[in-house]
């Protein structure tokens, strides 16, 4: 005889469904088989490069070579005169050619074919003497872009591509309408909190899955060294991700509720959409701005991103992030209530889009 | 057994159900009838919770309806649904498993049902790939899996080939054999004629009239005899008798009891007698009548 189901045996009914379905689908399998690849190549990418960077030929009179001995990677090819230089760098033996030119402030004139060799104009520009203060900090402002880009992309992407579809598989439900038999047999909260229960598990997975094969890829072509430093807030980031990505799912649920047709999904989901972008290029245009990253590393949508570079340069003290988790987790409750409030109010609704206030009011 | 009692929906201004009072009883197939818009699907959706009322219980043997209740419900909805591109054993496993049965338990019932439908070759089949006939009873299975002990189907023989109806009948004969009690509506009267132990006939929200098919019969029923046998020329000059129809041996005509027992002994004296029957109206008949 049947019985009844608990929520918990619900949600993970649900879940499973989602699992099976997403994990069947050609395109799941696909679109996870080409990020796997693309990685992949990345890493190998970078590691032959590493591995094959030759240094630059560089043609030199022999007043020159003495100027540029042992500075920078430069291969220096000895060139009687101007002349031989110049068919050097014709033929393409060598990129560039220096010799001396009395005219020219440093004593010497660069011959290039097409491009403007800035490495090598570096080398022979007298600069002013520069005192850096804080010169830490200097170095550090390059890896803070680089930090911010990636653990920036792989949010915004993560969230887009496993947001989106619990939007559809809501749609879909709906505009079958299984949803009256699911909803007769259920409760619609334990209906959400499977899908999103599903799809957060398919989420955080895959973005396993890209870690374990990146780290495999980085120790494989002997790069571990980039791997050293970046643990700790490779681990916050995933903490982040997860409970982010459960608030970001029950929105991207309440927008699919809103709608019947899956025509109608662009409507409701841009608003999250941007949401989810804004840490992204908050990161990459005020990430040197210490303020504005304190702030974005407590705001729930950006925490993941922002939270993990200030952990990386020790500029947040060890409660910060466990703090800021607290935040996160008050946000995602309350997130959820009012998600589910829309969605349990909305679903049945057939036919035109469902107005926010009135899926709110119920 | 499932009542409704006094129910009330208001769409904005509009009046939807008003005062909607009826039974389900166990173990009878209860026909549902009414035009388009009548509140048929309104009715129905309010009785599983999809829908809010305005006024008015729902009572499950006699106490409130209750959502633990409401999940030993089978529901077929008008607008049939199920996930496409899920295939059709599975898709019926998943639902049993979500009205409590395990894994083991939900397969055990879902194939032998399937088979009962006529989809046993199209168990791994996924549903969009399924003629819209397969596909409702694909639907049929998804209400009757977990052994409900109330059914509520809302056009269940929509779209269905004439063998197709005979199977599906005959399914829903077995569940209210078996002590469930059964709602349906349907368009098709001749089926709902054919199927029902009870009738509600439903009009404007209102409920016009309900009752076992054959009270609701007799009640509607206007006098009226049909005599088969020789020449009934005669009958025209009996008192008390008005014909309606006559041709050659078969005769229709009008006439209180007295009389019309009257009538057939003058016809048995004059000649054989076929047939004498009272002539009950047909569901149609009582449909065009109540919902005037």
């Amino acid at each position: 005889m049947n019985t009844q189901i608990s929520a918990v045996q619900g949600t993970w009914l649900v879940a499973e469904r989602e699992l099976v379905s997403k994990l069947r689908s050609k395109s799941f399998i696909i679109t996870t088989v080409i990020l796997v690849v693309l990685a992949l190549a990345a890493v190998i990418f970078a590691g032959v490069r590493s591995a094959t960077a030759e240094p630059t030929p560089v043609a030199v009179t022999p007043a020159a070579a003495t100027a540029l001995e042992g500075q920078g990677d430069l291969n220096l090819v000895a060139a009687a005169d101007r002349e031989v230089a110049v068919a050097l760098v014709r033929n393409g033996e060598v990129d560039a050619a220096v010799v001396e030119d009395e005219s020219s402030p440093t004593g010497f004139t660069i011959i290039a074919d097409t491009s403007v060799p800035s490495e090598l104009i570096g080398l022979l520009s007298v600069s002013p003497t520069v005192e850096l203060l804080d010169p830490e900090a200097a170095a550090q402002s390059g890896l803070r872009y680089l930090l911010g880009f990636g653990f920036g992309i792989i949010f915004m992407m993560a969230a887009i591509t496993f947001g989106s579809p619990i939007t559809q598989s809501v749609v879909e439900e709906k505009s079958t309408r299984v949803v009256e038999i699911l909803i007769s047999t259920i409760p619609a909260r334990v209906l959400l909190a499977g899908k999103v229960l599903g799809n957060t598990i398919l989420a955080v997975g895959q973005i396993l899955v890209l870690i374990a094969v990146v780290t495999v890829g980085l120790i494989v072509t002997d790069q571990s060294a980039i791997l050293s430093g970046l643990g700790a807030p490779m681990v916050w980031f995933a903490v982040f991700f997860l409970f982010g990505f459960i608030l970001l799912a029950a929105m991207f649920a309440a927008a699919g509720a809103l709608v019947s047709r899956q025509e109608d999904t662009g409507a409701t989901m841009t608003p999250i959409i941007y949401l989810v972008m804004i840490p992204y290029f908050v990161a990459i245009v005020l990430g040197d701005n210490p303020i504005v990253m304190t702030i974005m590393s407590y705001v729930p949508f950006s925490a993941a991103v922002a939270m993990p570079i200030r952990v990386f340069f020790g500029d947040a003290f060890w409660w910060e992030p466990l703090l800021a988790l607290v935040v996160l987790l008050l946000a995602c409750l309350a997130v959820i209530g009012v998600g589910a409030k829309i969605y349990q109010n909305s679903l049945l609704k057939m036919g035109a889009r469902v107005k926010l206030r009135e899926a709110l009011k119920g | 057994m499932l009542e409704l009692r006094g129910i009330t929906k208001r769409y904005g201004e509009r009046l939807a159900l008003d005062d909607v009072n009826f039974s389900v009883r166990d173990g009878r197939l209860t026909g549902f009838v009414g035009g388009n818009g009548a509140g048929k699907t309104t009715t129905m959706r309010i009785v599983l919770g999809l829908l809010s009322r305005d006024g008015g219980e729902v009572l499950m043997d006699g106490k409130p309806l209750t959502t633990q209740a409401r999940q030993g419900f089978g529901y077929m909805p008008e607008e049939r649904g199920l996930y496409p591109k899920m295939k059709v054993l599975e898709q019926i496993v998943y639902l049993a498993r979500l009205h409590g049965f395990s894994k083991e338990d939900a397969a055990a019932k879902a194939t032998p049902l399937l088979e009962d439908l006529g989809l046993g070759e199209r168990l791994t089949d996924t549903v969009e790939s399924l003629s819209l006939g397969n596909q409702q009873r694909a639907q049929i299975a998804a209400a009757l899996v977990h052994d409900p002990a109330v059914l509520i189907l809302d056009e269940p023989f929509s779209g269905l080939d004439p063998i197709a109806v005979e199977t599906v009948v005959s399914v829903l004969q077995q569940r209210a054999a078996a002590g469930a009690s059964v709602l349906f509506s349907s368009h098709q009267l001749d089926v709902v004629e054919r199927l029902c132990d009870d009738l509600v006939i439903i009009a404007g929200g209102t409920v016009r009239a309900a009752g076992s098919r054959d009270e609701l019969r007799s009640e509607y029923s206007s006098n009226r005899w049909e005599l088969v046998g020789s020449d009934a020329g005669w009958l025209r000059g009996q008192p008390g008798v008005s014909v309606i129809e006559f041709e050659g041996g078969r005769a229709v005509f009008e006439a209180d009891a007295a009389s019309a027992q009257q009538v057939l002994r003058t016809a048995v004296d004059r000649g054989a007698v076929t047939s004498f029957t009272p002539q009950r109206p047909s569901l149609a008949q009582i449909f065009t009548e109540v919902i005037q």
